[in-house]
């Protein structure tokens, strides 16, 4: 039996239509349920006092601060290297060699899977170099995480940038240093924050790689060398221990909405920003 | 204003210039640094124990001198390859649909919903995983509901994401013209399809799978929620098991001594299969423009 | 009359292909130069010789000198920096930087020093002034400059060579694409400007050399044909190529 191609194609258009909607109401769906369940347990309280037996009560204040820190640290470091990176192998190197091997490093890195990060955090930053688990383990480990799309997506932002804007800054008589940061870098900021806000988001989700390297301790870290918890460590560790089911969906909503939140700023930033120069 | 031989090498720019070189380097730093420590502690156990005895060794027991490691390896390839088998269709009908007929409008809507999709932490998967997709599995199915099953599935889903933008970007970059011609043939738009734009991204396409694939083995946090850490190689379904990531998860807290030794050995053989991948996926993507 | 650009035996070579061909010219001070020709005769290479920026380009050679009020500066260590705040440059098509008016002449001033903020809208507006566009976006000079006409773009590229009082001004095609009246402008501004500057023009419009300048040079390939005051070239062309061009029969 033949059938008739047209109305293979109405059906075949529906069962894609199909796929793409349940993909979507997946996502729709873990936002749903984490938002259902866990709203409950979000007060005030919760976000600001500390875990009590546990984390079976009380708050997550301690987790919450403890993945702002190691969010706004590893950035803060990775930022400078990944930018000066993508400078470097757009405006101050033509394609060589040299270039395609650095290239090959940074890809290399991103393929890395975060539980390696973490086997490598443990080895090198909390034994070897003896700095134990600790705040500043899970931040040098979550900065080399992130770098490779830091650099991928500001070497994108800076290839973007047209050509003839150098030229003219040039003409000026501007040195190359000057025109990257008063013309280059000022048009590719849209992408280039898009990667960083990106990276926050990884770092806010990351498990493995912290986990081994900036501990579960369920206090709040005060200086670089104490351990602490992310919100992504204490949701596992309520999960997995089975400690309290509330707790760790309100937990879990807190992750997810602070992820969304940090997807709908990278979004508005790189819109605005596009909007205010053109 | 002749420049003097001074400021050419010491002067600011100059200056500017070695810093950057320095965080261009830093990548390669790290990346050697990351291979020499994780092959430092984990190359030796191979040495010290043998080769074979690890990897097709059926006990893991480190602290009575087992590291036999083999069935963490099939149990990490059949989830490997069960997550592809769920999400590979699945992402592929979606990027299609988004690619084909999908209007602008509703593509500019789905693309921020998938890179939220991929945003979303491994542990609340495995989370969502063991409490609606575990019981399930176990009362329609029987077992103890953390399986291969529990793990593809949640496997699958997690790899959506990664096939789907990737062969959305392979079938998007195939020439209109080519459509056109097909069109203009007589074709309907399934056969242009199926005879032409995928045939023509296919390298993209199974470059993502290869990507896809590379995602799933390394996952750690969602599989040790719900693969059910058994030792033994799963002989069904709906048996538990557990994966290399999940072996060096559960057990790197406590261990010392050779029992670290060997998750780190563990750990160098999904560094070799995630590589290989890696490799093998980038070597298909740069064959897309050709394709 | 001084010469303050001496060009002598100058052969350009991009990857081994001749650009150009052996060329010796002066450019005399305080007057305006036209450089004429069909495409690839070799103008604009000139001009990015001029101004340093021929660099930039892969593989290029350079034999003989261009002497800048008797210092030669494509031979030896000269800091092309410095030598471009002395030169100005305008491009065929203008290219506003992103950003305000007002912003956009005040980016080559800043880079030398700090400004206090009147200073710098004295030389804005005196800058402006001068390339004819003042009257037109002096209300609006916060304003984004992506905004203006072509014409007033490019304008405004000639105020913002100007904010840094360069000896030399050099403009490739830059009345190409843009209407007659804006055309005009530049042109007249350019007449009252050569009081204070030394300026080269480059154009492949023919009516605008006899126009606008008072010495001419004629490029064919690579190769100066001709060169003369503009008038002497225009009515009794010493070569039948130079003669053929002006008349249209080829270019």
């Amino acid at each position: 039996m033949r059938l008739n191609p047209r109305f293979t194609d109405k059906f075949i258009r529906g069962a894609l239509l199909f796929q793409a909607l349940f993909t979507v109401s997946i996502l729709v769906f873990i936002v749903f349920i984490v938002f259902i369940k866990g709203a409950a347990n979000i007060t005030p309280e919760f976000i600001f006092s500390y875990p009590e037996d546990m984390g079976r009560h009380g708050g997550i204040f301690p987790a919450i601060l403890g993945t702002v820190f190691l969010a706004v640290l590893s950035i803060a470091l990775a930022t400078p290297l990944g930018v000066g990176t993508a400078i470097y192998l757009t405006e101050y190197t033509k394609e060589s060699t040299l270039t395609r091997v650095i290239r090959f490093g940074v890809e290399s890195l991103a393929g890395i899977p975060s539980i390696i990060y973490g086997l490598f955090g443990f080895i090198f930053f909390v034994i070897k170099l003896k700095l134990g688990w600790s705040l500043i383990s899970g931040t040098l480990t979550i900065m080399i995480m992130v770098l490779p799309t830091i650099i991928r997506t500001a070497e994108e932002a800076i290839k973007a940038v047209p050509r003839n804007l150098r030229i003219v800054s040039f003409s000026l008589g501007a040195t190359k240093w000057e025109t990257v940061t008063k013309v280059v870098l000022p048009s590719a900021a849209p992408g280039i924050l898009t990667g960083i806000m990106l990276s926050v988001g990884r770092a806010v989700s990351e498990t493995a790689a912290v986990i081994f390297t900036m501990g579960s301790s369920l206090r709040l870290p005060t200086s670089l060398l104490d351990s602490g918890r992310t919100m992504a460590v204490h949701f596992y560790i309520l999960a997995r221990e089975g400690i309290s089911l509330e707790k760790a969906y309100a937990t879990a909503l807190v992750l997810v909405v602070s992820i969304l939140l940090i997807n709908i700023a990278a979004y508005y930033t790189m819109n605005k920003m596009i909007g205010r120069y053109s | 204003m002749k420049a003097n031989w001074y400021s050419r090498f010491f002067g600011r720019e100059q200056l500017i210039k070695w810093l950057l070189v320095v965080a261009a380097f830093s990548s390669l730093l790290f990346l050697f640094i990351i291979f020499a420590f994780i092959l430092g502690e984990g190359l030796p156990l191979f040495y010290k124990v043998g080769v074979i005895k690890i990897i097709f060794g059926f006990t893991w027991a480190p602290t009575k001198g087992f590291f036999g490691i083999f069935p963490m390896i099939v149990s990490s390839y059949m989830v490997t390859l069960g997550a592809l088998i769920f999400g590979a269709p699945l992402a592929l009908g979606c990027a299609t649909y988004l690619s084909e007929y999908a209007s602008r409008r509703t593509k500019l809507f789905l693309k921020p919903a998938l890179e939220l999709l991929a945003g979303i932490p491994s542990v609340v998967y495995g989370f969502l995983g063991v409490v609606y997709i575990v019981p399930l599995i176990r009362e329609y199915l029987g077992g103890p509901g953390f399986s291969i099953l529990a793990t593809s599935a949640v496997l699958g889903i997690m790899i959506l994401p990664t096939i789907i933008s990737i062969s959305f970007d392979s079938l998007m970059s195939v020439p209109p013209t080519y459509r056109e011609a097909s069109i203009a043939m007589g074709a309907t738009k399934w056969q242009t399809i199926c005879n032409v734009v995928l045939p023509a991204a296919r390298s993209g396409i199974l470059a993502s799978f290869i990507l896809g694939m590379g995602r799933a083995v390394g996952e750690t946090m969602a599989v040790i929620m719900v693969a059910g850490n058994a030792l033994r190689i799963p002989m069904s379904l709906l048996d538990p098991l557990r994966t290399l990531t999940s072996n060096i998860a559960l057990e790197l807290a406590y261990a010392a001594g050779d029992h670290r030794s060997a998750l780190f050995s563990t750990g160098v053989v999904l560094l070799i299969i995630i590589m290989i991948l890696n490799f093998v996926a980038n070597f298909w993507v740069k064959r897309k423009v050709t394709g | 009359m001084d010469v303050k650009v001496a060009i002598r035996q100058l052969r350009v070579l991009f990857s081994k292909k001749e650009v150009l061909k052996g060329i010796d010219l002066d450019i005399f001070r305080n007057k305006i130069s036209g450089l004429m020709g069909p495409a690839a005769s070799g103008k604009s290479t000139l001009i990015s010789v001029i101004n340093k920026m021929v660099s930039f380009e892969d593989g290029v050679t350079m034999t003989g000198s261009v002497l800048l009020d008797g210092e030669d500066i494509i031979n030896g260590d000269i800091d092309e920096v410095g030598l471009r705040k002395r030169i100005g440059t305008v491009f065929a098509t203008p290219i506003p930087l992103p950003r305000s008016i007002f912003e956009n002449i005040a980016y080559g001033p800043r880079l030398n020093k700090n400004y206090s903020r009147p200073d710098l809208y004295t030389l804005v507006e005196e800058s402006l002034r001068k390339a004819f566009l003042w009257d037109e976006v002096k209300d609006r000079l916060q304003e984004s400059a992506m905004k203006l006409s072509g014409g007033q773009q490019q304008r405004l590229c000639l105020a913002r060579t100007l904010a840094l009082k360069p000896e030399i001004i050099l403009l490739d095609e830059p009345c190409s694409g843009l209407d007659p009246i804006s055309t005009a402008k530049i042109e007249e501004a350019l007449s009252e400007l050569k009081d204070q500057h030394t300026i080269i023009l480059v154009s492949n419009n023919t009516k605008q050399i006899a126009r606008a300048t008072d010495f001419v040079a004629f490029f064919y390939l690579g190769e100066l044909i001709e060169f003369g005051p503009t008038d002497k070239v225009f009515t009794t062309p010493a070569a039948r190529m130079t003669e053929d061009y002006i008349q249209g029969k080829f270019g």
